[in-house]
């Protein structure tokens, strides 16, 4: 993120909603505590987003180069990838679904536990991509919610990075549900 | 000692003529490539003599698919299709053998080589033609419960529908305007 950026950010209601958060937080609150709690909780959760491996295809390659040392993401909080999805709390879904893996897809969400989020990498996991096709699943929000889609064939790291960050505005804008 | 293509056909045609005269239903060198169209009855004698001859020794399978002639309204109507490979000459050579639509099956060559029995299951998986004598023929590719063979020319691609801009009418519908015709159907055509 570019400093300038940062610097003239809107204020936090309009960018919560640029963000696509799903719960805002409303003006009229039940006490500072909980306004305080949220922020501080969601300011935890966002800079410590562990995924999930589900590098299916191509996008896999370029998640593997977005995670390596040159655009490194640990230093955004993805410190590292879980195998275990009780471990983590982030599914990338990187490449094309078919159907015979959609029911495998599936039950490692099942399996993660709350609170959990889903970017959908590249093409064919927002919408089925090139892959038009019988064998395809048309984009991966028909099995699971998904929160953020970083568009590209393969998306370069930048775009990725670009797309966790935006996760990261969401997480921080949203409701925490802790109680 | 690899054979040029003329070598290699007539050699080919001798050993498949010992077995039965027959057997062979076409022959062609084409790109420097030697084809044997084969009836599928004596398929598994065919590969396993080719297999034996010395000077042949077609001793390695590379794989086994198939072609659904539907469009060019050709009967039989699938052709199942050997690569063969020589270990020692390295010389190549491809097998068809016609199967007909209704109740499509060919002898299994499991018996002469393991490693046709992944192509077998592709082929049946693909396009729905039964090999007697396979281990275990289910389908590889799709999902256990798949209704329908993908490869056939009747199966439907599937996915969305796609959204095209029709200048006509200004609407957006399927197919773009230029969509030049795929397929030709006119026999003695390819």
């Amino acid at each position: 993120m570019v400093l300038s950026e940062k610097a003239s950010r809107p204020p936090w209601r309009v960018e919560a909603e640029l963000a696509g958060a799903d719960k805002l937080r409303p003006a009229e609150y039940d006490g500072a505590l909980a306004r305080t709690l949220d922020e501080v909780i969601g300011w935890c959760r966002q800079n410590a987003l562990w995924p999930v491996t589900m590098g299916l295809a191509c996008c896999a390659i370029e998640m593997m180069a977005t995670a390596a040392a040159r655009y490194d993401l640990a230093r955004f909080g993805a410190e590292v990838f879980r195998a275990s999805p009780r471990q983590a709390d982030l599914l990338i879904v990187a490449g094309w679904v078919s159907k015979k893996m959609a029911p495998v897809v599936r039950r490692v969400y099942d399996q993660m536990t709350e609170p959990k989020w889903v970017i959908a990498m590249g093409a064919c996991a927002s919408c089925g991509g090139m892959h038009n096709i019988y064998s395809v699943l048309q984009g991966v929000d028909q099995i699971v919610p998904v929160d953020v889609y970083v568009p590209g064939c393969p998306p370069r790291p930048e775009a990725l990075l670009y797309g966790l960050l935006k996760l990261q505005r969401k997480i921080e804008h949203s409701r925490q549900a802790w109680r | 000692m690899r054979l040029p293509a003329p070598e290699l056909k007539a050699a080919v045609r001798r050993t498949l003529r010992a077995i039965d005269p027959t057997l062979i239903l076409a022959e062609e060198i084409s790109a420097d490539e030697v084809m044997f169209t084969v009836d599928k009855r004596g398929i598994v004698a065919a590969l396993r003599a080719l297999a034996a001859e010395p000077a042949l020794s077609l001793n390695m399978l590379s794989t086994i698919t198939a072609i659904d002639h539907l469009l060019l309204a050709r009967r039989p109507r699938f052709d199942v299709v050997y690569q063969l490979y020589s270990l020692e000459h390295g010389h190549r050579l491809r097998l068809k053998a016609p199967v007909e639509a209704d109740e499509p099956a060919i002898d299994s060559v499991c018996e002469l080589w393991s490693g046709a029995n992944f192509m077998e299951r592709e082929v049946y998986d693909m396009f729905g033609i039964e090999f007697p004598g396979h281990p275990n023929l289910e389908r590889i590719l799709m999902p256990e419960n798949w209704q329908g063979h993908p490869l056939r020319k009747d199966f439907p691609i599937g996915g969305s529908p796609s959204f095209y801009y029709k200048h006509a009418t200004g609407e957006y519908t399927g197919e773009p305007d230029d969509l030049v015709p795929r397929i030709r159907v006119q026999e003695g055509d390819i």
